[in-house]
């Protein structure tokens, strides 16, 4: 059958879009909701938030974390804040501008519709999370701060001092923690999510594995909801937690949801550089360090001074040079990439040569120490915990990291994927970020959807859906539970000569000099020639010990580096079609004179949604073409 | 460097542990103290022996899944810092170390160096939260929240819930954790409304897990790696007080152990 992807994008102006398509919802009544049960697959800020929503309409929600409590998502280590359209500084901010920086700044590849929707839910999330006790940063009057982020020209941006990820996510946490104890959610802890099961067409199900016993166990339900993150870790080094995982996704994929534009992943500028071969994550530092540091590099190739002992004349500042306007704060991308050309060149500093100096020294002479200390104080903090290094005295080194990945299940307007009743929220969609997302915008999508859109957009389908009886004896349960079974037996009987670790690790080296900042035809192909052989040596020699019926973290990283194996060759699929440079994604044959990413908005203003069509076998494209009516088509330029 | 480990092995809850003694080479000071056991498990696997369960997610000290005991103390040696953030370089060559889990009845082991801390979610069920259902919520600035208040809810706000101040009491109480989210929600005007309910609750539910009493000896305090402070223990038992005794139109619903003797009749 072919696939039809219709976006269900409302008709009318865009401001009126949502508010047109909540009306022409159908709703449940509320003594019918509680017959309706919900599986919900993740507990971070999209999942918590519409699991805690859909509880509180009277719904009978189940909740699944593979985290021993709800409170440890991912979400939770969001350091710098949460966009609003709210204008509180009365500085020429609106629903409309924050849209026109979404789409601008995701370089022309989101949905106009859902960005706009984004902006506009926005201020109800802030006045939802202060309800609930978030503690923002307020001033002395007692209202609320906003700073600005990311190159944006207004402060739109609320935060919780350097933890607003925890405080959002401690806000979801307790309004979950609520229905649970209310009895309108049951919490499953400590179990993932390893199957989907599709009944008729439609998504009826989950299959899990409860990691302390092991036990595999089928759950029904009428709809399933997937916020499970990002991919980012597909990379081994990324700056995302180290359970962060495809396997949800990549499931629902493989029972025929569509993945949409896999290859735009961000990577963020100001990380800690790897320190050695056993190095398990990176750190970000926050980009505003960016705003009083000076990025250089040796001008000489393989020039081992230590930093202070090379004279400013010997010193590159790359980035003040070649963008003399913007310098040192250039966009995510731009500033990425330079790094690592730089650091290509043999100029890199630090173990490995992948890394480049962020100085303080002229920030400290011309502002003095005590102020800078109070603007980064923390942040050298941690910086000194983790390098030794006094960042007073001697400059940081950074390095860029994979943070963020726009790319995820192909979702509509109503956030649901191309299979129905299969609902896909937060970073686990492909997002209304286009190929960049700006900062401060993943907490605000993750509560939008969560909060806002899922809880509107659910019902609507439990309205319409007409659903069989449906139990776990059903054959699809049954064949899906000895799938997994069959899975996990095959990866404890390889027993062969290498850890699962050295899997990841060399998988992680592959996609990140192969399908990282700067991606070629001849890399891609490179990448896609080796990831087949990589599969196939896991699958024959990896060593997982113990057993499939006890806690086991060996056999539950095997099986998401096997996902991982799989999706990372659909990202270099993705990367190759897509020859235009855009956002995140810098295909090197597509560059303007001056270096800076060329999009093809003739060959490829639309999304690419991927379906499976077997293991082993080529992924068919099918697309979704974008329309920009409101934000024109331009060259971004940062000169 | 070269380190003698000393760690607790322990299959499940029910099965009994003990103490298996390893040596782990070529470690660096650059080491994250979590990489560390990362190498060592990787020697483990290489010798076909199952590697050691601990907890862990974020690795940047905020997620509050890592902790266990280094020598005694929760989160190893040094302020402030979760044992993921903790580096090698404060460990010396030749160092003999001894690694077990947190230890405390409401806590159970559930293998080597992982603990259940589900108890702490009961805590917040019983009333760890702000009564605000989405979609009711008035504009932001319409509530009006004082710097103080702000600032302290967030001091308090800051707790990973790690369990480090539970493993570090010598009665294994959870009063730290408690009185860090009383802290949190009692001082801000949203969380007023709740405020007596949310406190007597929240210490019942306390009260009705397996953890002890609080004696003020104050090592959650300094084991604790947000630096939550002693302090907000007193403005639990104030709140404590304020609220038992404070006079009502109806009687309290407390949920879990009863707060005063019930009517015995006869």
């Amino acid at each position: 059958m072919p696939i039809v992807l219709d976006a269900r994008i409302p008709a009318g102006p865009i401001e009126q879009k949502w508010d047109r398509c909540r009306f022409e919802m159908k709703l449940v009544n509320p003594a019918n909701r509680r017959k309706h049960t919900v599986l919900i697959i993740g507990s971070g800020l999209a999942g918590a938030a519409a699991a805690a929503t859909l509880g509180e309409q009277g719904y009978h929600v189940q909740c699944f974390s593979y985290h021993d409590t709800p409170r440890r998502a991912h979400s939770i280590a969001a350091q710098g804040g949460i966009n609003a359209a709210k204008n509180y500084r009365n500085d020429g901010d609106s629903v409309f501008r924050l849209f026109y920086d979404t789409v601008k700044g995701g370089d022309f590849r989101a949905r106009e519709a859902n960005s706009y929707r984004l902006a506009q839910v926005s201020v109800d999330i802030i006045d939802q999370c202060v309800a609930q006790g978030v503690p923002f940063a307020r001033d002395y009057g007692g209202l609320l701060e906003t700073r600005s982020f990311g190159g944006v020209q207004v402060e739109r941006t609320f935060y919780a001092r350097g933890q607003t990820g925890q405080q959002l996510l401690l806000g979801a946490y307790q309004a979950l923690e609520r229905q649970i104890a209310a009895g309108t959610v049951t919490m499953h802890p400590r179990t993932e999510m390893l199957d989907l099961v599709v009944v008729d067409g439609k998504a009826r199900g989950i299959v899990t594995r409860n990691l302390q016993t092991g036990a595999i166990q089928s759950h029904v339900g009428d709809v399933v909801v997937l916020a499970t993150g990002g991919y980012s870790n597909v990379f081994y080094l990324s700056t995302n937690a180290k359970a962060s995982n495809c396997t949800a996704i990549w499931r629902a994929h493989r029972r025929g949801a569509l993945f949409g534009n896999p290859c735009f992943t961000q990577i963020h500028p100001t990380c800690i550089p790897q320190a050695g071969e056993y190095q398990s994550k990176l750190t970000l530092m926050s980009e505003s360090l960016r705003n009083d540091g000076r990025i250089w590099v040796p001008k000489q190739k393989g020039d081992t001074r230590k930093p202070n002992d090379i004279p400013d004349s010997e010193r590159d500042y790359y980035l003040e040079h070649r963008y003399p306007s913007f310098g040192n704060l250039v966009p995510r991308d731009v500033a990425s990439r330079n790094a690592k050309e730089v650091s290509d060149e043999g100029r890199g500093v630090g173990p490995g040569g992948h890394g480049v100096y962020l100085d303080f020294r002229s920030a400290i002479d011309r502002l003095g120490i005590d102020v800078v200390r109070d603007r980064y104080g923390n942040l050298f903090e941690i910086y000194e915990r983790i390098t030794g290094d006094d960042a007073y005295r001697v400059p940081m080194r950074i390095y860029p990291a994979p943070h963020y990945t726009m790319g995820g299940l192909w979702v509509d307007y109503h956030l649901m994927s191309t299979i129905p009743g299969l609902f896909v929220g937060g970073e686990a969609n492909f997002s209304d970020q286009g190929a960049n997302r700006l900062g401060a915008s993943a907490l605000m999508q993750g509560l939008s959807d969560g909060y806002f859109i899922l809880p509107a957009t659910v019902p609507d389908y439990l309205a319409k859906a007409e659903l069989s009886h449906v139990d776990t004896s059903h054959r699809a349960f049954r064949d899906a539970e000895e799938e997994i079974h069959q899975r996990t037996r095959a990866l404890l009987h390889i027993d062969g000569e290498r850890t699962v670790d050295s899997f990841h690790r060399e998988l992680g080296r592959l996609m990140w000099d192969n399908c990282g900042m700067a991606r070629s035809d001849a890399s891609l192909r490179r990448a896609l020639a080796k990831i087949p052989e990589l599969r196939d040596e896991f699958h024959k020699n990896v060593r997982v010990l113990g057993t499939e019926e006890e806690l086991n973290q060996s056999l539950e990283k095997a099986g998401r580096v096997a996902d991982f194996l799989e999706l990372g060759e659909l990202m270099c699929t993705d990367a190759l079609h897509r020859t235009e440079s855009c956002g995140g994604h810098f295909r090197i044959e597509s560059q303007t004179p001056d270096g800076e990413a060329k999009r093809d908005d003739t060959k490829f203003c639309y999304v690419a949604a991927w379906e499976w069509t077997g293991p082993g076998q080529a992924p068919a494209l099918h697309q979704e073409p974008l329309t920009f009516e409101h934000v024109h088509l331009a060259q971004r330029s940062y000169k | 460097m070269k380190l003698a480990l000393k760690i607790w092995r322990q299959k499940n809850t029910s099965e009994a542990g003990r103490f298996v003694s390893y040596q782990v080479d070529g470690v660096t000071p650059d080491m994250s103290f979590l990489e560390m056991l990362d190498v060592l498990n990787e020697q483990l696997i290489e010798g076909r022996e199952q590697p050691v369960a601990f907890e862990h997610d974020c690795r940047e000290g905020i997620c509050g899944s890592c902790g266990f005991l280094i020598n005694g103390v929760p989160h190893g040696p040094r302020r402030h810092t979760t044992v993921c953030q903790l580096h090698m370089r404060f460990f010396k060559d030749g160092d003999s170390l001894t690694l077990e889990p947190w230890r405390a009845a409401a806590f159970p082991i559930v293998r080597d160096l992982v603990v259940d801390r589900s108890a702490f979610d009961r805590i917040i069920q019983a009333g760890g939260y702000i009564t605000a259902p989405t979609g009711s919520a008035p504009d932001a600035n319409a509530i009006l929240v004082g710097k103080e208040a702000a600032d302290t809810a967030f001091d308090a706000a800051a707790c990973i819930g790690c369990g480090a101040c539970v493993a570090a009491c010598p009665n294994a109480a959870a009063m730290l954790f408690t009185a860090a989210k009383l802290t949190h929600l009692n001082a801000l005007p949203q969380g007023q409304p709740e405020r007596d309910e949310r406190t007597l609750n929240m210490v019942a539910a306390m009260r009705s897990e397996a953890f002890g009493s609080c004696s003020n000896h104050g090592e959650c305090e300094a084991v604790c790696p947000k630096g939550i402070p002693l302090e907000f223990i007193a403005g639990l038992n104030r709140d404590f007080v304020r609220a038992a005794f404070r006079p009502r139109r109806d009687a309290l619903v407390v949920h879990g152990a009863p707060l005063h003797p019930a009517h015995e009749d006869a």
